[in-house]
């Protein structure tokens, strides 16, 4: 039988399935651990609406609130208030600058149908921190992520974008 | 609350709408012109689903008949489905597709917006995550629409072809009848007289931008979101449904 506290502490090692250098706890997606009727009450949001990784996260969550010693777990899905990118970390963006992703910076995309050109504002490339990059894709290998490329080292890196 | 049938009917609208583009729009896997955009495609579809899966999962509960988004997405026939017909269209290509997307995802834009006061919760609730979904695919439709259309002239072309295709689809965005009036009338969602001023104003400055002309109204309607569909959603269906008709109730 865990803690409130100790279940936290179990949840800051669960990493995240598609980025695991940061913990689902980092990323902002657990909303809520409540001790109930000798079991544990989890409250997880998602990311996106499509994210592939919702269900492999609950029972990510699942398996290691179990293998910490809980008989029962439940894990509810609510979806207010949304995520956004804000909830991610400060040391989780340091963490993912250091995996080659580049964090969240600014606002998310808004107002309506208006085109944003192809020169969208410039990021630091996460490898060399040249500002001297260009985007390839809004959409990288996830939707959570756009492509861009640094000219200056010439690599290729994702960015994780404001949402 | 108490559930109406017109709330189901509503709820149901905009989740067949999110699934049938994004079932639609997922054909491009593996096909699309350049990398990027087959994985832009494949994301923005998965968006959709995701939001397909919450919208029919709360149709669902608001029927109270026992029946969950796999039922729902997979055991109904055309006419039971409730999808804009725009969302139905073969993509064609790829100007088509964009084309497509942008008119849409603008509606969605402006739509998730008013549904943020919805006084449906729940709703509320599912808007609040798809109009941030909505504002990239916009965007990203957008930037492709003024690039094509301001682009070459067999891009020129092939886009502002799509979008004399398309153009007529559109007045069915704002149709009504009474499910949406007692829609506005209970506050669940917008009326659409006010929307359409609000999507045009929208939409115009950027099919100027690329160089489009935008096609004058014609007395040509679609109804799918009423239930009567063109000849494509029959095909769409039967092969999104094959797996769940040939062995019903499979899970994996």
């Amino acid at each position: 039988m865990l803690t409130e506290t100790q279940a936290w502490d179990v949840l800051h090692a669960v990493p995240d399935p598609e980025i695991p250098v940061i913990s689902v706890t980092e990323l902002g997606i657990v909303r809520e651990v409540h001790a109930r009727d000798g079991g544990l009450h989890v409250v997880v949001t998602p990311t996106y609406s499509g994210c592939p990784a919702t269900e492999v996260i609950a029972q990510s969550i699942r398996d290691a609130l179990v293998a910490a010693g809980t008989a029962e777990v439940e894990v509810e899905t609510r979806l207010a208030p949304a995520w956004t990118t804000a909830w991610i970390t400060e040391p989780a963006k340091e963490k993912l600058r250091a995996y080659g992703i580049a964090p969240p910076s600014g606002d998310a995309a808004v107002g309506g149908a208006q085109p944003i050109r192809f020169v969208p504002r410039k990021l630091a490339c996460p490898r060399c921190g040249s500002t001297d990059t260009t985007r390839l894709s809004q959409f990288g290998s996830t939707a959570c992520k756009a492509l861009y490329r640094c000219q200056s080292c010439l690599e290729p890196f994702e960015y994780f974008k404001p949402i | 609350m108490t559930t109406t049938p017109a709330h189901i009917e509503y709820v149901t609208r905009l989740g067949d709408n999110a699934l049938i583009l994004g079932q639609r729009m997922s054909e491009w896997c593996g096909h699309a012109p350049v990398l990027e955009e087959d994985m832009a495609l494949a994301n923005m579809s998965l968006d959709l689903i995701g939001q397909a899966r919450m919208l029919l999962t709360h149709a669902g509960k608001l029927e109270g008949k026992g029946r969950d988004e796999d039922q729902l997405a997979f055991l109904r026939t055309e006419m039971h489905y409730r999808n804009l017909t725009l969302c139905e269209l073969p993509n064609v290509d790829f100007g088509r597709t964009m084309v497509r997307n942008f008119l849409f995802a603008s509606l969605q834009v402006l739509l998730w917006e008013r549904l943020l006061a919805s006084s449906d919760t729940e709703l509320a609730a599912i808007a609040a995550k798809s109009l941030k979904e909505a504002r990239y695919h916009a965007q990203h439709a957008g930037d492709w629409v003024v690039r094509l259309g301001d682009g070459t002239a067999e891009s020129h072309a092939r886009t502002q072809a799509a979008l004399d295709y398309l153009w007529p689809y559109t007045a069915e965005f704002f149709a009504a009848n009474p499910t949406d009036e007692a829609i506005a009338a209970a506050g669940i969602g917008p009326a659409w007289s006010e929307l359409e001023a609000a999507w045009e104003a929208v939409v115009v400055p950027v099919l100027n931008e690329a160089t489009l002309t935008v096609p004058a109204r014609t007395p040509f309607k679609s109804y799918g979101k009423f239930g009567r569909h063109s000849e494509h959603l029959g095909h769409l269906l039967s092969e999104m449904q094959y797996l769940q008709r040939t062995y019903p109730g499979a899970q994996w």
